[in-house]
């Protein structure tokens, strides 16, 4: 109750006109800001920072949590309309979205992730408001052995996106594990696959890496298939989300958040593995699996909620104990420090008034943010009628410039377009992208909380089962591997197919079902353009064979 | 908006000149008029002048040299200044782009202990000894944090204790192998007779990352920069054993190592160096320009904000002191075997 007083009262502070009128500043900036790819909020919060430092303490608040909730939103833009992802939080938003945007249904996709923003954005703040004692001491006392629980479940997970193929799918994953081990070891400073080159020594972006999977690889890849003829532009369908739209997001958006926010609470949790397990979760638990990988909103809605909770959920560490579990909260931290506010653990004590004047700001930002983006959201939609050629040019000028200002450097943009000519060829040949993607985020991470937790311990594997984290990580990971083949085999006897069997036409109006119920084709990211305006390699298999597994 | 106007005109800050033009747009789009501050020195402002932070936004480079740059474009000392982050190989990459840089004398990377390690870890051709030094700014002492609820109360207890089981004595920083919370805890075990070698050192990826380690009893200790966990000391959470300073800090209750009879005095540093093949009229101008800065009231003011120790030096004085730093480094990297 004391809590919600001093929110009230925080609101009160922030709701001035000239504060709002900062806080759409920063909304606007932040935005147009967090579009560019390859700048990602860290660096939107630090360019933008100098722009507050002409305010008071609370407008400048206001304006800071305008650009931090803009810039987070402005990355999903670009990943759903261009499939060029502004920062490694929006690789997944990519998937799905991008396949909505070229069947026509981009002002959904951009709509589901504004609302799934807002929602999730609005509830991990008030969850911020309420837990955030109670979550950081269970934050505490994760130690390696849970981080890399955790991440061994996220691996779990990745079996879900392994496409139809297994074995095209593993080649891909170990592709990007391959990806993830470039650099040097930050145990030893052991330099790995880095040939000598010292510009790769903090390995390689995950933006980079996503951007020319996706974007390069794909604009090689129509470039490639122009002499079949010019692909029709790409249809706009109806500007707004449809009753059934709105069924199917509002789940997603609970969950999602439910799956962000502790992840972001947690110091090393980040977006990535969030957003990527929201997908998952999402594709687990819909209706129309098979549409995943064809533009399902579900893979829009969730990952974009998580991804939203999650940037709420680091401020839990941050106000709580004035811990940067980010580089955006670090940013944030030399913020305050310009106003002599040192955020730790005695920050709700001493700046009550502060913290919750930031808070309300939160709100405040959030909401600007989805009042600005939802009418805006058919207008960015009707980018992609631009015709094709013109289209990918522009796709492609905007993945090289992302690259280079991932890191400022030509070398990147060698990098850029070494990965997007694998990105063509895994196209080619049907390899999946998304497990590239998930082995180079998960496996330098995995790896250093394992070498972490067996060096604290001395070399004692014990110590990996030493936390009741961990614990139940392996529990539920048991769980998950034994209990549906238990589910399929109980199924069989009764004459059903397995969750996998069966493809039906989509019940969206995508537009190219014919493709999907003639063959097997790659369940995720493989070689299918969803708009069928290129030829695609497909293996085809029998069904029977799949249902062995 | 009389006020964000007055921001666009002395602080175009930008990391790319892509969003040096979005920021531009998006603030013309504001009403933005241009106007010119004219406190110069005697040779007049450095106009366009560059800053490379070797490191992400956020990280100690980062905040010292946006710190830094700021209160140069206050007071007019320089304009139009330009702040990019160029992370990479603990600040060797950044290092290398300076070195490209020759003869451009509106060119500073923002640097400090950690570059000078990581030229050796890393193996590259970039030596810190191949830039112009122009200015040593701060100092940080080292400190040894303990969880509140730790065994340990003094340097003795934790000392006697590492010596007996070295292996399983799990000592944490934020810096990968070469960087200052690496080197501290290894000529910390040096100096107490402890092997460096056997130290078993868990990198941790900055700051963010330790603390929760610390405070969660996962390692033994940490060693960082004194002022890094300040707010945590001050709420009780964490305990400082020592710092490494010579002398007592003021913030925060706790001996020296020296008053604790061990024999060590270890300090992370941040200074400024400019591109090769500069005039000695074009050193001295980014001196002059450094120098003002650093008698403002602003630039005190900074300093106090962030808990850093004033280390102000230059021309001769600095680059005596660089070859040192590298020299003691290299010693300590060779005992390891890193170099």
């Amino acid at each position: 109750m004391e809590n919600l007083t001093l929110l009230i009262e925080g609101f009160s502070n922030a709701l001035t006109p000239q504060n709002l009128l900062f806080a759409l500043i920063g909304v606007l900036l932040g935005t147009a800001v967090g579009v560019l790819p390859g700048i990602g909020p860290a660096m939107t919060v630090a360019l933008l920072l100098p722009l507050t430092y002409a305010l008071d303490v609370t407008g400048s608040l206001i304006m800071f949590a305008g650009i931090y909730y803009g810039g987070m939103y402005g990355g999903s833009t670009t990943s759903i309309l261009l499939n060029t992802p502004g920062e490694s939080s929006s690789v997944v938003t990519a998937l799905e979205g991008n396949k909505m945007a070229k069947a026509g249904r981009g002002a959904q996709a951009l709509a589901t992730a504004a609302i799934g923003s807002f929602v999730a954005g609005t509830l991990a703040t008030g969850a911020l408001v309420l837990v955030a004692p109670f979550i950081v001491a269970i934050a505490i006392g994760l130690g390696a052995p849970s981080y890399f629980a955790l991440m061994v479940f996220a691996f779990v997970a990745v079996s879900a996106v392994l496409g139809s193929s297994r074995i095209r799918g593993l080649a891909s994953l170990f592709i990007g594990l391959t990806i993830g081990l470039v650099g040097q070891d930050l145990t030893t400073g052991q330099p790995r696959l880095m040939f000598g080159q010292p510009l790769l020594s903090g390995g390689i972006d995950v933006v980079v890496i996503a951007v020319a999977l996706f974007a390069v690889g794909e604009a090689l890849w129509i470039a490639a298939h122009l002499r079949h003829g010019v692909p029709p532009t790409i249809p706009v369908g109806v500007p707004w989300m449809g009753k059934e739209d709105w069924k199917r997001s509002w789940k997603p958006w609970l969950r999602g958040t439910v799956i962000g926010f502790p992840f972001g609470a947690i110091p090393a949790g980040g977006a990535e593995i969030p957003t990527f397990l929201s997908y998952v979760t999402e594709k687990r638990l819909s209706k129309h699996p098979e549409q995943f990988g064809h533009g399902a909103i579900e893979g829009v809605a969730g990952p974009e909620a998580a991804n939203n909770a999650s940037a709420a959920g680091t401020l839990v560490p941050l106000l709580t104990l004035g811990l940067p579990t980010t580089a955006t909260a670090a940013v944030m931290i030399a913020a305050f420090n310009q106003y002599n506010i040192h955020p730790g653990p005695l920050l709700f004590q001493t700046e009550p008034v502060l913290v919750w004047t930031l808070i309300a700001s939160l709100f405040i930002g959030n909401t600007l943010l989805l009042a600005l983006n939802l009418p805006l959201a058919p207008l960015w939609a009707k980018l992609l009628r631009i015709p094709r050629p013109y289209l990918y040019a522009g796709i492609l000028f905007f993945a090289t410039l992302g690259a280079y200002a991932a890191g400022m450097q030509t070398f990147n943009i060698g990098i850029l377009l070494v990965l997007g000519a694998l990105g063509y060829m895994a196209r080619r040949f049907g390899f999946p992208v998304l497990p590239i993607i998930v082995g180079a985020i998960l496996g330098p991470e995995m790896e250093r909380q394992l070498r972490r937790a067996l060096q604290i311990s001395a070399g004692d594997p014990a110590a990996l089962l030493s936390e009741p984290v961990a614990v139940v990580a392996y529990t539920v990971i048991v769980l998950f591997l034994v209990v549906p083949p238990v589910i399929k085999a109980v199924r069989r006897r009764f004459g059903r197919g397995g969750p996998t069997g069966g493809l039906q036409a989509g019940g969206d109006s995508d537009g190219y079902s014919e493709d999907t119920e003639s063959t097997v084709e790659f369940d995720a990211f493989g070689t299918q353009t969803s708009d069928g305006s290129a030829r695609v390699i497909r293996v085809v298999r029998p069904q029977t064979e799949r249902r062995g597994k | 908006m009389p006020i964000t106007a007055r921001t666009m005109r002395t602080r175009r800050t930008a990391g790319t000149v892509v969003l040096a033009g979005v920021v531009a747009l998006a603030l013309s789009a504001c009403g933005v008029t241009s106007a010119t501050n004219t406190e110069a020195t005697d040779n007049g402002p450095i106009d366009s002048l560059q800053v490379m932070i070797p490191n992400a936004p956020g990280s100690g480079y980062d905040v010292t040299g946006r710190a830094a740059v700021k209160v140069m474009d206050d007071l007019g000392l320089a304009t139009g200044t330009e702040v990019t982050n160029l992370a990479g190989a603990g600040g060797t990459v950044g290092l290398a782009r300076t070195l490209t840089e020759t003869g451009n004398a509106n060119f500073l990377l923002m640097m400090g202990l950690g570059v000078v390690g990581a030229a050796y870890t890393n193996e590259g051709d970039a030596k810190v000894a191949d830039a112009t030094p122009i200015a040593g700014l701060i100092e940080e002492a080292g400190a040894i944090f303990v969880a509140a609820d730790s065994p340990y109360r003094t340097m003795d207890d934790l000392v006697t204790a590492w010596k007996a089981d070295t292996a399983n004595f799990a000592v944490g920083g934020g810096s990968s192998p070469g960087g200052p919370d690496h080197l501290l805890p290894m000529q910390l075990a040096d100096a107490v007779g402890i092997d460096p070698t056997t130290v078993n050192y868990v990198a941790y990826d900055g700051g963010g990352e330790l603390l929760p380690a610390i405070l969660g009893g996962k390692l033994a200790f940490g060693a960082s920069g004194y002022g890094e966990f300040l707010e945590q000391v001050k709420s009780g959470d964490l305990r400082v054993l020592a710092v490494t300073s010579e002398e007592r800090v003021p913030v925060i209750d706790a001996p020296t190592l020296t008053e604790e009879n061990i024999d060590l005095v270890f300090t992370n540093w941040r200074g400024l160096l400019a591109a090769p093949g500069l005039t000695d009229a074009e050193i001295a101008r980014l001196v002059d320009a450094v120098t003002a800065m650093h008698g403002s009231p602003e630039w005190k003011q900074v300093l106090e904000d962030n808990s850093w120790t004033d280390a102000f030096i230059t021309g001769d004085d600095f680059s005596t002191f660089l070859s040192e730093q590298d020299a003691r480094v290299a010693d300590v990297l060779k005992t390891l075997g890193l170099v």
